[in-house]
């Protein structure tokens, strides 16, 4: 897989997990996280991921974005097996499809607002004169024009998110995965955060799976999905199915 | 895309000011202080040969015991009057032949008194040590032979007791001998080894041996070769009389040191090399310290941007791209620290030379030695941890505080 090389947009689920486990340690101290789910994300979807501590929801999320290897089982991207990429194809895949956002923002310190927006851009080798004004329209989206050039240590804590959520969309991905967005945030800011998601959802197309505990803001998903004991414990999807 | 890693590393430098500064700050004090120590030692070493050099060799210094560094000649044999005359009789191509009794004395005037080397020679002295009188007159052969309290100062002890007065005439006390000041001598500076060679007042032999020493011995023999004439035939000549005079036989070793100031230097120069070894030792245990100083702090700041690697890995970047970006911040730190502490301790170096009027010895091996050891570790210590951090999965990158 190349920069250049595109996966199989045709395929209509972009996330598909087949009997995926993840076990940490090893005989008496192992620790089984996801015990054998199946989950299939369709193109365009808004997703949240409930559920109590501990009960696998991060642990797939993590999956999900390749920052984190399942123990067995399959997982399709794109129709792409990611199992059979090496480290360097996956980095290529989170580079070019996969936005992030984290609960503790993960911002660069003492970098400016812009400067840690062009940061993806930068190792998709754009050059300064390219990044600069993907990155402002990227924080312009996000109704930060104004703070371009603070650092995250002069930004509220909702402005911060909302940077790092600038930095998760500049790239346009397939997919944005959010880990708890909202966690570290009051209500109103929440609020907030959370239409600013669903209208890139609507407006760009993006596919955004959210990893939440709150209730309140699983309701702007329009699909949830309950994690409990590393199973899958319910799909609001699955329901309306049948 | 190297043009961008170098800009990533430089903005990582002034974001991380602090840690930046430290780390060359280790640097710079690992490698200024080796290169100043080394140069100033090689410049005292430079000096000292310098200075033994500008005595001549034309100049054989004989002494009972060895030359070089630890022998003694107090131990061994002194020599005696018949030696000098024979020397005098059997030598070929010389100038003169002066013999050399000394001790240290206390010498007063009036009020005035210091403790000053007492020498008993006769008027070949200044002509063998190629000196000039100020002012009055040599010793008389008269006065020699006789021993007479008659003595010529030098310029050191004439300017302490007598200040701007008159000295010619006058009579000095010398250890117990009363002496009537017949010279004084033109000043001749500090010798290499930095004793104060005007700081002595001569006395004819017969008088320093009657009635300063108690005894009739010479500790040295000063032989002054004629111009052109071969200096190593003169103190092989030497050689033969004296094994000669003091009964070695073959296999024997000499009891007894000919030598030019050339020699002696170079004999001592082994002393001044410990000295610069020494120096080299101190400066590499602080090029060593600054060393472990840059390697805590890479350590731990790669420990505290573990983070930073996750989140460079999590929005795409390859690991080979954030490890570029620390191997080129590692090396433009080292490089940066090293040009300042190459700059610095030539700088220390060339102040100290001039204000200790020693040469300025460029030493090019010391400083890039210097300069190699610390941007090595400077890369090494910044690489690794961050290669370690580097291939953890981005999620557990992340997770590090």
């Amino acid at each position: 897989m190349s920069d250049e090389e595109t996966f199989d947009a045709s395929a209509p689920n972009v996330i598909d997990l087949r009997g995926v486990s993840k076990t940490y340690g090893r005989g008496e101290a192992e620790v089984r996280a996801l015990d054998r789910i199946d989950l299939t994300i369709r193109r365009g979807e808004f997703t949240a991921v409930m559920g109590p501590s501990g009960s696998g929801k991060s642990t797939a999320m993590n999956i999900i974005g390749c920052l984190d290897q399942p123990t067995a089982g399959s997982y399709r991207f794109n129709g792409v097996e990611v199992g059979r990429l090496d480290r360097k194809q996956r980095a290529l895949l989170r580079r070019h499809y996969i936005g992030f956002v984290f609960q503790g923002f993960n911002l660069l310190a003492r970098t400016s607002a812009v400067e840690n927006v062009e940061l993806p851009l930068i190792y998709r080798g754009l050059r300064q004169s390219e990044r600069r004004p993907l990155a402002l329209k990227a924080l312009e989206r996000v109704g930060l024009a104004g703070r371009a050039g603070h650092t995250p240590s002069e930004l509220s804590g909702g402005q911060q998110q909302r940077v790092a959520i600038a930095r998760a969309i500049v790239t346009d991905p397939a997919v944005l995965l959010a880990d708890e967005p909202t966690g570290n945030l009051d209500t109103r800011t929440s609020e907030e955060i959370m239409d600013l998601l669903v209208d890139l959802n609507t407006s760009k197309g993006i596919t955004v799976l959210m990893v939440t505990h709150e209730p309140e803001m699983a309701g702007y998903a329009r699909r949830v999905v309950e994690f409990l004991d590393g199973r899958i414990a319910s799909d609001s999807a699955v329901l309306e199915a049948a | 895309m190297f043009f961008e890693t170098l800009k990533l590393a430089v903005q990582a430098i002034r974001r991380n000011a602090l840690r930046s500064f430290l780390t060359l700050l280790g640097i710079v004090i690992g490698v200024s202080a080796v290169i100043a120590m080394v140069t100033i030692g090689n410049g005292t070493t430079v000096k000292v040969q310098e200075e033994m050099a500008k005595l001549g060799t034309n100049v054989l210094f004989v002494r009972p015991g060895q030359w070089g560094p630890g022998r003694s000649s107090a131990t061994a044999k002194q020599f005696n009057d018949r030696d000098v005359v024979e020397m005098r009789e059997q030598l070929r191509g010389i100038r003169a032949v002066a013999p050399l009794a000394q001790m240290s004395a206390t010498v007063v005037y009036g009020n005035e008194s210091r403790s000053t080397g007492a020498i008993g020679t006769d008027a070949s002295y200044i002509v063998a040590q190629d000196w000039e009188l100020a002012r009055g007159r040599n010793f008389l052969d008269g006065e020699t032979r006789s021993g007479q309290a008659v003595c010529i100062l030098g310029k050191t002890v004439q300017e302490q007791l007598f200040g701007g007065e008159e000295s010619l005439g006058k009579r000095i006390r010398l250890s117990n001998v009363s002496c009537e000041v017949i010279g004084t001598l033109e000043p001749k500076g500090e010798s290499g080894f930095g004793t104060d060679r005007d700081d002595v007042v001569l006395i004819p032999l017969r008088t320093y041996q009657r009635r300063i020493a108690g005894n009739t011995d010479i500790n040295r023999i000063t032989v002054s070769a004629l111009d052109g004439a071969d200096t190593s035939k003169v103190q092989a000549d030497i050689e033969r009389l004296l094994r000669e005079r003091r009964g070695i036989s073959g296999g024997e070793e000499d009891d007894f040191g000919v030598a030019d100031m050339k020699q002696i230097a170079d004999a001592q120069a082994v002393t001044t090399g410990i000295l610069t070894m020494l120096l080299s030792a101190v400066a590499g245990v602080s090029l060593l310290v600054g060393g472990i100083g840059i390697m805590n702090i890479m350590l731990v700041s790669v420990t505290e941007r573990t983070r930073e690697i996750g989140i460079r890995l999590a929005i795409g970047a390859q690991e080979s791209q954030v490890l570029m970006q620390f191997l080129v911040e590692a090396v433009t730190l080292s490089l940066l620290g090293g040009a300042i502490g190459v700059a610095l301790g030539l700088g220390l170096a060339g102040a100290v030379s001039v204000g200790m009027q020693i040469p300025f010895v460029f030493d090019l091996g010391i400083v890039l030695i210097a300069f190699v050891f610390s941007a090595l570790i400077g890369v090494v210590f910044g690489y690794f941890p961050a290669r370690r951090a580097a291939q953890l999965d981005p999620i557990d990158a992340l997770r590090r505080e």
